[in-house]
């Protein structure tokens, strides 16, 4: 590859301040529950199906005890107090305290180490799910060939999961490594994950448990057809964050969106809610093995991609920090970045190529996740396609991980079959012509644009890291560090839902994952 | 330039009509395919069509590309669409317009319902603007609020009336299945109930949008794609300096849309 210059030590000092960042998080963290984290306990334990309305049973169960104010028990002493006096099942437990209006929900009679006793075996079995379901994948992957990077992924969209399932396999055939089936719009925002399978929703449909089947079902099929491997991604991002990793971990997807900054910022997410939803969420995916993406690429939607591109890799040391304190390794880490330089200005593709070397050599164990041209994209869409090269041009010779692929008619609707195959004919070529590129240039030109604006990158990261860790994440999301965006730490949706824990909070799940060391 | 009043497509050699066409079909690429292809250009009028690339996309589709030559006209002297772009004042005649008016033009934005696509309005709205071109932000003779993206009608014109705004700007990128017309009609619905029409001007902007579409829809006027900063400001700010616009007549070239340049309004 040819390399930039990285100053080790300033990197080093970027990591000591972005560990000092995640542990102020990670210390409130530790001292608060929510009524996400704490239905996806409710599900690990069986806890399945929804009422008349859709409501799910977890949401109805969890809501009545956050009501009562006792959520920060954890639901996990309800349920082990229910089996511990006798009930058949963890199932009928939650029926009858959601929906019974005898039920007690007041903490007393069982203690929360009789309560924790109580689900042993259900604890064992919630875990054994996730690695029976991570085994499983990992043998049917062995079967093929790895392919080779970047990993090429496309997204499908059409708003219904059986129409999704269709192009997921088109896009295979056409030569995809990654698919992901994307939510819609407003999914994030709920509070609630739907059930069943989906056929409508504007952007995208639903991340359902069952749509997730749905899609593996397909890919399970296309991969031995193809003898390719096809990966499925989906979003565990949002107020339903935490539920959506358990659902992927246990019907074997391999990568999921997941990053509370971006939550944060982009979709106005209460900071202190997704903080500690991200922190479970990321545990679950530690133990599956999926890989995360993480949203930094994002910032230069908002913020102008060369003066914020230090803004990425600051969030990037953060990301990396808050992962590891999750117990991710660096193979799981699919940290995010992009090529959004508006393609007019004059050596806008060196300084692409030099942000995209810098951080592919800083986080050199990381399938890092590099992201298309969106911002600067029109309806031109045969100008779209020559700017998508470009960027593919800029993967395969910075050698990225996984590269999600433009499409020409970015901005002009979802893609369709053509437009998905157009671009991975495009990248496949590109990929093949240029395949060792980077390795031949070797090195730079010596203090060249290339290597000044990767210095200049790293040193305005090395700042920020500095000021943040000063500030704290929270006053810094405050002033719009990040994609000059501004937050507050009790604003946004959500925040009703975090409830500090009480001194006997009980959530056996959490102490097996934490207990554990990642696979 | 005088406009021409009738308009064929140009491609080499005047009046060779020559247009491309790609799109698939559910066939597997072969003899039958590549004349059914150019059957299906035939029906959109194309004579001699040249199917020029054939490939296959998935297990069951084909794609193609052709060429062939239009027959069609336009003529010119039936298209009456007004034309917001045409000429918009600089930013310093907005500027200078402001002081006459000698109060701020209030200006609420976001992007309604589940649209959570903010470069439109970000575009238009924030300082720092696109392209090189500033958003309203920048004028000192606006007081700009931009909501960002998922805000409910309920709260937009909570948030209009409680900001006293002279203007509602929406921005809707999602237009699957017309979601944003849907969202767009119920936005100057309530607007209406809510007895405050007369006293704001309801601009709509974004991909899919056009002036026609907008009035349609109720809004006083609609962006479509290529829309920069200073023509919403001009827009604004004549209407309320009470000078008409200048009369874009039946000229200009682009018809819906307007000028086209880079980015999403």
């Amino acid at each position: 590859m040819a390399r930039v210059p990285v100053d080790q030590a300033k990197v080093d000092a970027c990591r000591a301040y972005a560990a000092d960042v995640a542990n102020d998080v990670q210390h409130f963290i530790d001292r608060h529950t929510t009524v996400g984290v704490e239905r996806t306990v409710a599900r690990a334990y069986g806890v399945d199906g929804a009422d008349g309305e859709g409501t799910p049973l977890a949401n109805v169960l969890v809501d009545r005890i956050h009501r009562a104010g006792h959520a920060g028990w954890g639901v996990s002493y309800f349920l082990g107090r229910a089996l511990a006096e006798g009930a058949g099942s963890i199932q009928e437990a939650a029926e009858s305290l959601a929906y019974s209006e005898a039920a007690d929900v007041e903490p007393g009679r069982v203690s929360g180490a009789e309560a924790r006793a109580a689900l042993k075996e259900a604890t064992a079995a919630a875990i054994a799910r996730i690695d029976e379901a991570r085994d499983q994948r990992e043998a049917f992957k062995a079967r093929f060939t790895p392919a080779p990077l970047p990993l090429k992924y496309v997204i499908v969209a059409t708003g219904n999961i059986y129409d999704d399932a269709l192009q997921a396999k088109a896009a295979r055939y056409a030569g995809a490594d990654i698919v992901a089936v994307i939510r819609a719009t407003a999914q994030s925002l709920l509070d609630y994950v739907p059930e069943g399978p989906t056929t409508e929703g504007f952007g995208g449909t639903y991340a359902t448990q069952e749509n997730f089947r749905i899609i593996r079902r397909a890919a399970d099929e296309i991969s031995a057809e193809t003898g390719n491997y096809l990966a499925q991604t989906n979003y565990s991002s949002g107020l339903c964050m935490s539920e959506i990793a358990w659902m992927a971990a246990v019907e074997r997807l391999d990568m999921l969106l997941n990053d509370a900054m971006y939550g944060i910022l982009f979709r106005d997410i209460n900071m202190q809610r997704t903080f500690v939803d991200q922190y479970f969420s990321r545990r679950i995916v530690a133990r599956s093995g999926i890989v995360i993406n993480t949203g930094e690429d994002n910032y230069l939607t908002t913020a102008d991609a060369v003066e914020k591109a230090h803004t990425v890799l600051a969030s990037q040391f953060i990301n990396e920090a808050f992962a590891k304190r999750a117990g991710l390794r660096e193979e799981q880490m699919g940290l995010g970045h992009a090529f959004e330089i508006n393609p007019w200005l004059e050596d806008s593709f060196l300084f692409e190529v030099s942000q995209a070397q810098l951080v592919r050599q800083i986080f050199d164990r990381h399938p890092v996740k590099w992201m298309p041209p969106t911002k600067f994209k029109t309806g031109d869409i045969f100008h779209s396609h020559v700017h998508d090269a470009m960027f593919n041009l800029a993967g395969i010779m910075t050698g990225q991980s996984i590269e999600l692929l433009g499409m020409f008619s970015e901005a002009v609707h979802t893609p369709l079959l053509m437009d998905r195959y157009l671009s991975l004919k495009s990248a496949k070529y590109i990929f093949g012509a240029a395949r060792h590129l980077g390795d031949e240039i070797g090195q730079w030109k010596p203090g060249g644009i290339v290597e000044s604006r990767a210095v200049e990158v790293l040193d305005r990261a090395h700042e920020l890291l500095e000021e943040v860790q000063r500030e704290t994440i929270w006053d810094a999301i405050g002033r719009g560090a990040f994609g000059d965006v501004k937050r507050t730490r009790t604003g946004g949706k959500g925040y009703r839902g975090v409830v500090a824990r009480h001194e006997a909070y009980v959530n056996p799940i959490l102490d097996a994952l934490e207990g554990t060391e990642a696979p | 330039m005088t406009e021409q009043r009738y308009l064929r497509a140009y491609g080499d050699r005047d009046g060779d009509g020559m247009v491309q066409m790609s799109f698939t079909l559910g066939i597997l690429p072969g003899d039958r395919a590549r004349e059914a292809a150019k059957r299906f250009a035939e029906a959109h009028g194309l004579r001699d069509p040249l199917v020029t690339a054939m490939e296959q996309v998935s297990r069951e589709y084909t794609y193609f590309v052709v060429y062939g030559h239009s027959p069609h006209i336009v003529d010119m002297s039936d298209i009456h669409v007004e034309e917001l772009a045409a000429q918009p004042l600089t930013r310093e005649d907005v500027e200078a317009q402001g002081k006459k008016l000698g109060r701020k033009i209030v200006v609420v934005g976001a992007c309604t319902g589940s649209d959570a696509h903010t470069v439109g309005i970000d575009a238009i709205l924030n300082y720092k603007g696109f392209a090189g071109e500033k958003g309203l932000e920048s004028y000192k003779c606006f007081d700009t609020h931009n909501l960002g993206a998922q805000v409910e009608n309920e709260e937009l014109c909570e948030k209009a009336k409680a900001l006293g705004a002279d203007a509602i700007l929406v921005s809707q990128v999602i237009t699957q299945r017309n979601c944003h017309k849907e969202n767009s009609a119920a936005l100057v619905e309530m607007v209406k109930a809510q007895g405050f029409r007369e006293r704001v001007m309801l601009l709509l902007g974004g991909p899919r949008i056009t002036h026609g579409l907008a009035v349609e829809l109720g809004f006083d006027a609609g962006f479509g794609p290529g829309t920069k900063p200073n023509t919403v400001a001009s827009y604004l700010m004549e209407h309320y300096v009470g000078r008409s616009y200048p009369a874009g007549s039946a000229g200009g070239a682009g018809g819906a849309g307007g000028a086209v340049a880079k980015g999403e309004p």
